[in-house]
């Protein structure tokens, strides 16, 4: 017994060290989101809460919970109060399996590519449960907006996946950062890494594919409904799945952990600094397509999912199969 | 072993508990929550048992994508009359016995099934080997989907195939009036056909027609 408990400290313990920096980091990552944003547009930005305005989300945090939850009268009360449960609970559990370093990672599981991939898919439950509780047109038409949108560019992202791990041969994110010691799999694979990029966009409903919460037709889509701490958690919830989707990128793409020359002036860099720094060039990079590109019709944005990523990317996984089987490089197992 | 079956009977129960619920409660919607539960526990049992791909592909597939478009198409169905109550009236219950009896009919087809299982000789004789081999097992589904079974493999991705393009054909009908955006017509419009100049004589207007 006192076996088990040991154990379930030690976790916890970890699980804590994990998910403390993990929140700290979306908060300012919002902070970094605004002044991005304030700064494509020749604005300031939040520049007032601390030096640079860095403590602009703490204050935004306090001020959400210091509001006053409004639960609509013909709500489905149980539902509506656990989506934006369920929505934080997914954007965190994902952090489980990602790996920071060799061996710095709390769950080194072998289908760790498919549990992320599971997760990410379970994310759009919390956006269906917030509209549909609501019982309210604007928050419902956002929902199923969203349903049909994330559905959509899932199966483009898992197509994706399928051509990484074509080069991999394991379904471990350790084994999917280690086979990349070489090259990363950005170079090879530059066309997946872009229909990658702009399928995270849309999988994470960022502009400019936020057509659950377009403010110009929807109110603010399943939002609308929801006040003070609630609507923080959606929001919480969204940013830490917005770092997930960078984590998963650079994992995939740039190399995880890994230095980019394993030379001297680059290796100074303990492993999971590097890997926050290609998170942080993913989310800059996020934030600017944010700041410059104006929102897709509903039309185009399924057109685009379903009749050129998919087939393109379909067509990249036989040329990927196709070059590794001729050339004989597939990886051994 | 205590925590496993600890965890064991917290996930059967919790699956028994929403496979009952999903046939109960009053609102469909709720049937549909109710059955994704059931998913997710079903995906932890398969994880408890190390058939770790089987519980992850669970959750994409039916977790993450059947049942999100079931959900659709049960919340379009009564957005106007969506009910509080969480259990079927009494009045509903006259459905029961022909309930009972499907159940009971797949419950001895079932019986049949799995009495009369036999796997393949190389196969029940590769079961006999322990887990801990250092082949995962998305390996070794692979090494047998993709060999012994791979025209079985084939032909349940045609038969879906199949009814896929069955669904579409069905349900597809030319709309009249639709108006379809081309990007090349728009991205090659030149001014010279789009744009004229006109000089208005004042007081005279001029005919657009012309």
């Amino acid at each position: 017994m006192i076996n088990y408990i040991n154990i379930f400290l030690s976790e916890t313990y970890k699980i804590l060290f994990l998910l403390l920096p993990v929140l700290t980091a979306v908060a300012m990552v919002v902070w970094l989101d605004r002044r991005v944003w304030a700064f494509v547009q020749k604005r300031r930005g939040p520049n007032v809460v601390g030096p640079f305005g860095l403590f602009q989300s703490l204050a935004d945090a306090l001020k959400y919970l210091f509001k006053e939850i409004i639960i609509p009268a013909s709500a489905n009360k149980i539902i509506f109060i656990l989506a934006p449960i369920v929505t934080m609970t997914l954007a965190l559990i994902a952090w489980a399996v990602i790996p920071f370093g060799e061996n710095f990672v709390i769950a080194d599981i072998n289908v760790g590519i498919l549990y992320l991939f599971a997760v990410s898919s379970l994310g759009v439950y919390g956006i269906i449960m917030g509209g549909w509780a609501s019982n309210s047109k604007y928050p419902f038409l956002g929902s199923i907006r969203s349903a049909a949108q994330m559905v959509s560019y899932e199966v483009s992202i898992g197509v994706i996946i399928i051509n990484v791990l074509l080069c991999v041969g394991s379904l471990n994110l350790t084994d999917i950062v280690l086979a990349q010691k070489d090259i990363w799999f950005i170079i090879p694979l530059f066309p997946m890494f872009v229909i990658f990029f702009i399928s995270a966009l849309a999988e994470t409903n960022r502009p400019p594919f936020d057509l659950p919460e377009a403010e110009a037709e929807l109110v603010a889509g399943y939002q609308t409904e929801y006040s003070g701490m609630m609507y923080a958690m959606f929001w919480l919830g969204e940013y830490a799945n917005i770092l997930l989707m960078c984590a998963l990128g650079s994992l995939l793409f740039l190399g995880g952990w890994l230095s980019p020359i394993d030379a001297f002036p680059f290796n100074i860099l303990p492993d999971f600094l590097w890997l926050i720094l290609k998170m942080l060039f993913l989310f800059i990079l996020f934030s600017l397509v944010k700041a410059i590109v104006p929102r897709y019709r509903y039309d185009q944005l399924m057109k685009l999912g379903w009749k050129i990523f998919l087939p393109f990317s379909l067509f990249w996984v036989v040329i990927t199969a196709s070059y590794l089987f001729y050339f004989n490089l597939l990886p051994v197992i | 072993m205590l925590a496993h079956s600890f965890f064991f009977y917290i996930f059967s129960f919790i699956a028994i508990f929403s496979a009952i619920m999903v046939t109960v409660s009053k609102n469909t919607v709720h049937s549909v929550f109710f059955l994704i539960l059931d998913f997710i526990s079903i995906s932890c049992l398969f994880i408890m048992i190390g058939a770790e791909f089987l519980g992850m592909i669970m959750l994409i597939v039916y977790v993450g994508a059947v049942a999100v478009l079931f959900l659709f198409v049960v919340m379009m169905l009564n957005v106007a009359q969506q009910k509080k109550q969480w259990f079927s009236s009494i009045g509903s219950s006259k459905h029961i016995p022909i309930g009972v009896l499907i159940s009971v009919i797949i419950f001895f087809e079932l019986i049949i099934v799995i009495g009369g299982w036999k796997f393949k000789p190389n196969v029940s004789s590769s079961l006999m080997l322990s887990p801990n081999i250092g082949i995962s097992n998305t390996h070794s589904i692979g090494n047998v989907l993709y060999t012994d079974y791979i025209h079985l493999f084939q032909l349940s991705g045609m038969i879906l195939l199949v009814a896929m393009i069955g669904a579409i054909v069905l349900t597809f009908r030319k709309r009249l009036g639709l108006k379809k955006q081309n990007y090349f017509s728009q991205i090659s419009r030149e001014r010279s056909d789009s744009v004229e100049l006109k000089d208005v004589p004042t007081n005279k207007g001029v005919d657009l027609d012309g």
